[in-house]
Formats: structure tokens, sequence, C-alpha cells
């Protein structure tokens, strides 16, 4: 039997917004994600120059040396607009908070490899400072970027990995204690297997362009750095005592999946447009690939054996290399 | 080696490992560099970890329970959409309400989500620092529930379809545009203060209770859905505003006067944007949820009161023009509906005359005004139009400098007499409403001399469309300008009884109701 | 002394975290609207969490006070136990 559900129906006077329908070609149904982002950040007709920057206008094009007609080509392939995003997060901390729990109270993380244990905590728990720089990054992008397209994703990145910084906090407690958060801390600050990436991440949080800053940040640091540790050494861990490491950290290895589908579409966009921006992605890559693989190297060694080390960066290079590759970015 | 954690963390103790312990004094960096905007103000922080957090939220929470009203917001937004809800509303002068709230009060929350996520890299505190990132994400998440809640009614009525372009152009809305600029504009602690604390805490209830409770008299299931959702994230912000004031004034005494100017400042900076809600509750809501003057007796008088008799042990006096703004009480709404009707032809939603029985609830709200300043006026104009000659004021207002809303205020004990005040500055005279704009103005000179405001602009010829030619004789630069403004004359403007909403709304209804 | 508030859409889930406020607090006034339910206390309002979890059979997280909260005044000092609104704390 066929159920046939009516409803009045009434015929609109348009579809969707004016600006909405400019950009699709035509007034028709627009998604959400469309109707939440196409020029919702204003470009006009601001009343007052930014006391704390009056060199440039309010929201300016010029804060970064990139060039784009229409920084709205930066759509992002996720279409995360607000609820999209918590809605996908949620389902992500549901399961992160499952793994957390089956660990904690099937007494996995007491009866957990002594060996493999200090590895985890002295390779993993400094990491939550890494992702704070990367939540500070992230929140400058998202201020002093150009377009909701591109602003609005690096704001959940920012927020993304402050909740990494937190589940890396949590890791430490679980495996550790508050004591191995300060010592965690204090090996940031001190020990000279930390010191070439503090640098490196100190060093992001005065950059002025804030596309170089997502260079530096979104592209590089993270394509290594996630690499490295959520797949290489998270693997190696796994082959010593087991998978309890990778169920505390999935989070992370899910998220950078998802994340690196944003990045290698923004950074494909912004390097189709012009020789000029192609030229300028090329020249950031390869600097800031260079000092990030002197940074991560030191740190890498705390976690594997020198060789080993050095394979694993091998392997996680030319992993972002052939990302970069595909975008049209061959370095 | 610890092996366990001895006994469990408390939630204060557990909070500070999850955010501020993830910080760190740079040092290959100067801290100058790395924050390089917390000193020009003039604000003495000694210790930002005094900072208390209020609501201590992880991120793994705040996905979790945002994303849950983010599930139960949508359910509804699709029903109503599914339901032609719209429909179900008072009557379609309500619309005209949702139109202003759109074009006018979403675009703010745009602003509120940058604003916070500059502040939220700023603050060299990590504490704060969370806080205003949190912020930043609630506020990217109001504007875009709101733009999703209103789009079914860009689909069915008029008004709503050019709204980032109305906001950044048309004479009325630069009054929030220019309010919301002025406070990312400034420095990052004038920020926390006029947004934090005065926007969202002293004037928000007057802001939100007006439109939200008039969503719900009024029918509109949509909007007021996503009022109260939103609702829950700002008393996380009015805690943050809160939190961030008293801290700034426990770090150090030198401050109290900074802050108390900004205080001053942005009090009357908002309570002016106010005007505009003030007019919505009393002449545009169909069936009317309590008086401007009601509002502002409870959440400014009794509220505010209470806050600013609990701020008194930090030296915070009320702000000037709070006086002020009490004695408009009686004024402000019909003053400024009045200036709206006149200027009718040029605003993006329909405007009216109140019907008698309007008129009679007016008259129970404000006896001591309405039938002697405004009833006149509106029995005037209902018999013009009902002679066929419903008014429309052919010229252009005069903008106060500061605050941007047509100079149609009185002098707080006359309200027979517009108030004017001036200043002089650099060869040129600036015009404003009140003492409280001009005393704005007079502090910051150099940033208000800046401002765009559209009638001046109009008038420099800087607001008509490419191909005008005004050398042409029958070249109408009023009707050219709204081709700018993209206002589709006879469709977005003009009276509501010859509107194609009323007769659309009342076509739909009986299509709903009748075989 | 000057009132605290704390308010909350009226539904199912919040019927009975009123019901554990208006328990814990003899001096609130409840005010009933058709979409929100208003709670008036003069000088403090606390919720607690072992009351609420009393009324509704299972264990309950303060934080999700969130999901159903409009608006409150007061200050605010939250524990996992205890969710306080007072002046001059």
């Amino acid at each position: 039997m066929q159920i046939d559900l009516r409803t009045v129906s009434i015929t609109p006077l348009r579809q969707t917004f004016s600006h909405v329908a400019d950009r699709l070609g035509a007034d028709k149904a627009a998604s959400r994600y469309i109707e939440a982002t196409m020029d919702v950040q204003p470009t006009v007709n601001y009343h007052y120059r930014p006391t704390w920057d009056p060199a440039h206008e309010l929201f300016d094009a010029a804060r970064t040396q990139i060039v784009m007609r229409d920084w709205y080509a930066l759509k992002d392939p996720r279409q995360y607009y607000y609820g999209a995003y918590t809605q996908a997060r949620a389902r992500m901390q549901e399961t992160a908070e499952a793994d957390f729990t089956f660990v904690e109270e099937r007494g996995l993380a007491d009866r957990y490899d002594d060996a493999a244990r200090r590895t985890a905590l002295d390779f993993y728990v400094p990491l939550r400072h890494v992702a704070w720089g990367a939540n500070m990054n992230g929140a400058a992008m998202c201020a002093y970027g150009y377009g909701t397209a591109i602003t609005q994703p690096c704001l959940y990145a920012a927020m993304d990995q402050l909740g990494m910084a937190q589940y890396l906090t949590r890791l430490g407690l679980l495996l550790g204690s508050q004591g191995e958060l300060e010592a965690g801390k204090q090996a940031w600050l001190a020990a000279p297997a930390w010191q070439p990436l503090r640098r490196y991440v100190e060093d992001t949080l005065v950059l002025k362009d804030w596309f170089e800053l997502f260079v530096a940040q979104s592209v590089v640091l993270d394509g290594l750095l996630f690499g490295l540790a959520y797949k290489e050494v998270d693997t190696e861990l796994s082959h010593q005592a087991g998978p309890v490491v990778s169920m505390l950290t999935r989070f992370q290895a899910e998220w950078f999946q998802e994340h690196t589908k944003w990045v290698d579409t923004v950074v494909k966009a912004v390097a189709a447009e012009s020789e000029a921006n192609r030229a300028l992605l090329a020249g950031w890559v390869v600097h800031w690939r260079a000092r990030a693989r002197e940074a991560l190297e030191p740190m890498a060694q705390l976690a594997l054996e020198t060789g080993a080390a050095q394979a694993a960066l091998d392997r996680v290079a030319a992993v972002l290399d052939a990302r970069l590759a595909k975008a049209g970015l061959a370095v | 080696m610890d092996m366990k954690a001895s006994k469990k963390l408390s939630l204060k103790d557990r909070y500070n490992l999850m955010t501020r312990d993830l910080a760190w004094t740079p040092t290959y960096q100067a801290v100058q560099d790395v924050f390089p905007y917390t000193q020009y103000e003039g604000i003495k922080i000694h210790d930002w970890d005094q900072f208390e957090d209020p609501f201590r939220m992880t991120m793994d929470a705040y996905w979790k329970y945002q994303a849950e009203k983010e599930r139960k917001l949508y359910a509804i937004i699709d029903a109503f959409t599914q339901n032609n809800g719209h429909l179900g509303v008072t009557d379609a002068r309500y619309i005209n309400a949702l139109k202003l709230f759109l074009t006018g009060v979403t675009p703010l929350e745009y602003m509120a989500h940058r604003g916070f996520a500059h502040v939220g890299r700023q603050f060299p505190g990590a504490g704060p620092r969370v806080a205003c990132l949190m912020q930043s994400v609630d506020e990217i998440r109001h504007a875009q529930t709101q733009i999703h809640s209103l789009s079914n009614y860009n689909k069915h009525y008029n008004g709503f379809q050019n709204w980032r372009h109305q906001h950044d152009r048309v004479w009325y809305l630069s009054v929030p545009k220019s309010f919301f600029d002025d406070a990312v504009t400034a420095g990052p602690f004038e920020f926390m203060v006029a947004i934090g604390f005065a926007f969202e805490y002293v004037l928000t209830n007057l802001l939100f209770v007006p439109f939200i409770s008039g969503a719900a008299y009024n029918g509109d299931m949509g909007a007021m859905a996503f009022g109260f959702s939103a609702q829950s994230d700002e008393s996380r912000h009015m805690t943050l505003g809160l939190e961030i004031i008293k801290f700034i004034l426990e770090q150090d005494p030198d401050n109290l006067p900074i802050v108390q100017a900004w205080l001053d400042k942005w009090f009357w900076r908002g309570y002016r944007v106010l005007t505009l809600v003030a007019m919505m509750m009393d002449y545009m809501l169909p069936k009317r949820v309590m008086s401007w003057k009601e509002a502002w007796e409870v959440y400014a008088e009794q509220n505010g009161g209470a806050l600013f008799n609990d701020l008194a042990r930090y030296g915070v006096k009320v702000p000037k023009g709070w006086e002020q703004a009490c004695k408009d009480k009686d004024h402000l709404s019909h003053q400024a509906w009045n200036t709206f009707y006149n200027y009718g032809a040029a605003a993006a939603f329909h405007t009216w005359v109140p019907s008698e029985a309007d008129m009679k609830w007016l008259s129970e709200k404000y006896p001591d005004t309405f039938d002697q300043h405004y009833r006149p006026l509106w029995e005037h104009y209902a018999r013009e139009q009902a002679e066929g000659r419903r008014f429309y004021n052919g010229t252009l207002p005069m903008l106060c400098q500061v605050c941007q809303v047509p100079m149609m205020f009185t002098e707080p004990d006359d309200p027979t007499k517009i108030a004017y005040r001036e200043s002089d500055w650099r060869g040129n005279t600036y015009h404003f409403c009140s003492d409280g704009c001009k005393s704005i103005f007079d502090h910051e000179p150099e940033k208000y001399v800046q401002s765009w405001l559209p009638v001046h602009q109009i008038y420099q010829g800087n607001c008509f469309t490419a191909d005008a030619d005004p050398s042409q004789p029958d070249f109408d630069p009023l009707a050219d300008v709204l081709r700018w403004y993209k206002l589709a004359f006879g469709q977005d403007n003009l009276d509501y009884a010859d509107s194609q909403d009323k007769r659309n709304f009342e076509a739909w209804r009986s299509q709903a109701t009748s075989n | 002394m000057p009132n605290v508030f704390i308010a909350f859409q009226r539904n199912e889930e919040t019927r009975p975290i009123v019901e554990a406020i208006v328990a814990d607090n003899p001096a609130a006034v409840v005010n009933e609207q058709p979409a929100m339910v208003k709670i008036d206390a003069p000088g403090r309002l606390v919720i607690r969490r072992t009351t609420i979890e009393d009324e509704i059979g299972r264990d309950f997280d303060l934080q999700e006070l969130q999901i159903n909260l409009i608006t409150l005044t007061g200050h605010i000092d939250e524990t996992e136990d205890e969710f306080v609104l007072s002046w001059n704390p």
C-alpha cells in the first residue's frame, strides 16, 4: 500500500538569498552550508580602522601576500557550518569517551607495559603544548583571514586542536599522573629534544601573514607531526604493547584524515589561482618543511630508534609531498 | 614514578590542567611580539591566572552539548518549514520585525565571532583566551542558526533577500554596523568591556527578550526556537563578561577610570542601538509582550540596578546617560516609529499606522505621554492615508555622527524640542543627537570622523548605481539610491496595507484553512 | 536583597530540574510561561546534582543544564556537585 502524505503547498517567491543566487547563477535551493557561508563576512564600508592595526582595514585581503579574485573559491569540501561541525565532532567524542572509559575500566592503563608507557608519556604528553600553539594559530587565521569560507574552518580547526590537547592531557593522567604532566611541561620548556619544535611553534606565533601561518601550521606541521605521532609512533607502540595508546589517540588519527581533505582542497585552489600564488606557497612550504623536519627529528627519537626515526620521518615527508603534488604544488 | 592519580582531581583543578596548564611563556620570541596589543590601552594586568573561568567546559563537553542543542533546533526548523509554520504567526506585520533582525542583528553575530577570535588570540592569559574562543564559535553558531531559521521566511516574504548588501549600506542599518565596527576596531580590553560586559550582560536582555518573546507571542516557533537555543550560549557569554570586568578591576586600581569611561561610552552606544528594539516592541508586534517602558524598568532599572549595586564595591558607578535613558523610556519607541513611518519609502520593511486597538494599548502603557504627544501624529497620518495621501518624507534625515541614528531624539526634559549638539574639530563641524554621543566623539574625534554615514554618502554621490546619469532631466536621485540599496520599490518598502506580503499571507492562510 | 534568577526552556527535561531547585531553595519563586520557566530567589540559588539525580533516576552532570538554559543573573560558582548563583559572593 502506498502512503501519500500531503501538506499544503505554497509557491515560494524565491529559493534563496540574492547574493547566494548570484553565486549559484540562478535562484535555486541552496544548502545550509552555502547559505551560512557565502558572503557572510562584510567587505565594504567599514566605519573605522582598527586602532590595533591602522595599516589595514577591519577585514583586509592585504593581510596576506596571497591574492584571490574570490576568497569564496576556498569552500570547505566537508561543508562544515556550525551545526554540521559540532554534530560530526560529537560523534567522534562519543567514540573517544567510550575508548577512554574502556581503557580505564578494564584496567588496561594499569596493566600497560612499563617501557611502552614511559615512551608514550615522554612522546605524547608534551604534544599537548604543540596543540595549544596550533589553537592559537587557528584563532589568528580566523581573526585576520579574509572571507568566511576560509576563516570558518580555521576556527573549527583551532577548537579541534584544543580538544586534542585535552585528550592528550587525559592520556597523561590515565597512563601517568599529574606529576607526568608537570614533567612533560618541563621537558617542553627545557629538554633538548623538544627545543627545536618549541622554537618552531613560537616562530609561527609571530607570523603576520595569516596564509603563511596556514602553510606553516596546517599544511606542514600538522602534516608531518600527525603522520609521525598518530601513525608511525602509534604503530610502533602497538607492535610493542598492544593498541592501548591507539585507543587513547583515535580521535587525533581520525581527525587528521578529515583535516587533510580540507587542507589539500584549499592548497589546490590557491595554487591554481596564479603563478604568483603558487610561487609564494612553494617558498613557504620549502622553508617550513625543512624547519619542521629538523624540529621533529630529536623528539621522534624519544619513541623510535635513530634509524627507525629517520625512516619514519622520510615516510611522513613523502606522504606530505605526495599530497602537495596532487594539489598542484610539487616542491 | 607515579602510576596512578592518587586522588580524583576537583573540577577546578582538572579544568586548569586542560586549559591554563597548556600554555607557557615563550622564550624564543618576545612575549610582546606574541601578544602585541595588550599595552596600548593603558590597562594593567599583573596576574592573568587570577581570572576565574566561568563555565569550566572542555571541548568534549562543548561538542556533546552543543550538538544536542543543534539537533533539537534543526528538528524544529525543519518541522516549521514542512508545516508552513510561517502561516501560524498572528499576522504578517510581525514578519517585518524579523526583517529588521536579519538585516540588523545577524551580521553583528558574525562580527562578534571575528571579534572574539581576535581577542581570543591576543589576550596573554590562557583562561580568558579559551573562554573568548568558545564565544567566537558560539557567535558563528548564532549567525548561522539565524540565517537558517529566517531562510524560510525569505522564500515567502520580501525584505530578507539582500540582507548582506543592505546591512553595509542602508541608512538605518549603519546604526548596528557602526556599533560593532566600533567595538572590534577598539583595543582588546575595550572590546571585552563593550561587548562582553556592556552588551552581553547589561543590555542583552533588552535585545533578546523582546525578540524571542515577541516570536513566542506571535506564533513564530522558528525564531523562538533559535532564540531560546542561542540564549543558553548567552549565559556563558554573560558570565564571561562579568568575570572579565571583575578581573580587570581587581588587577589594578588604575584600571577603574579607564573601565568607567568605557562603561559610560558603551552603555550609551548600546542604548542608542536599542532604539530599533524599542520601536519593534511597541509598534511592530501584533501581539505585544510588554512595552519598552516595562522592559526597561525590569531589565535595566531592576536587573541593571542590582548589578551596579554589586559592582559598587569596585568603585564602579552607574553609567553616565543612565538617568536620561530612564527619562526617555516614555518617548523612545514613539519617536523612532514616527521616523520610520516617515521614511517608509526608503526602508526595506513595511511600516504602518497603529490601529485604534494598538493605540488603546499604547495609551495604557504610556499614560503620561502617548495621548498627549503621539496619538495626534498617528491620527493625522491615518486621516491622510484614508484620503489617499499616505505621507512619505522625500528628504533625507540628518544622522548623528556617532550613533548614526537620525537626529529625531528630543531633549530629556522637553519632548517638543529636538536635541542638537555639535563639536568643531579641525575645521569641520560635527553633529550629535545627545550629550552622550557628543562626549564619545570629543574623547576620540579621530575615530568618529571616519564614520561612513549613509546620508552623507548619498549627498556626496557615492550611492548611485554604476549607470546612473545625474545630468538627465528625469534623474530621480532617491529612486536611484534605492536601486543601489537593492531595495525593490513597491515590493520591499512602503506601507504594509498595500504590500505583497499582506496579500500573500492572507491568500496562503485562506488556502491552508479553506477548501 | 536583590534577586538572582535562572530561566530554562519549559520541557520534560527541565521539569525535574525545576522541582529539584524548588526542593533545595525554599525561598525560590517559580514563574511559568508557555515556553519558559523562570526561578527567582533572594540573593542566592543553589542547584544540587544529587537532588536532580534523585528526581530523574540516573546520573546527571551539572553541565547538562546548558542544554535547556535560557538566561541567568548573579555570580556563578560551579563544582561537580553544586551550581550556585549569588550576589556578593
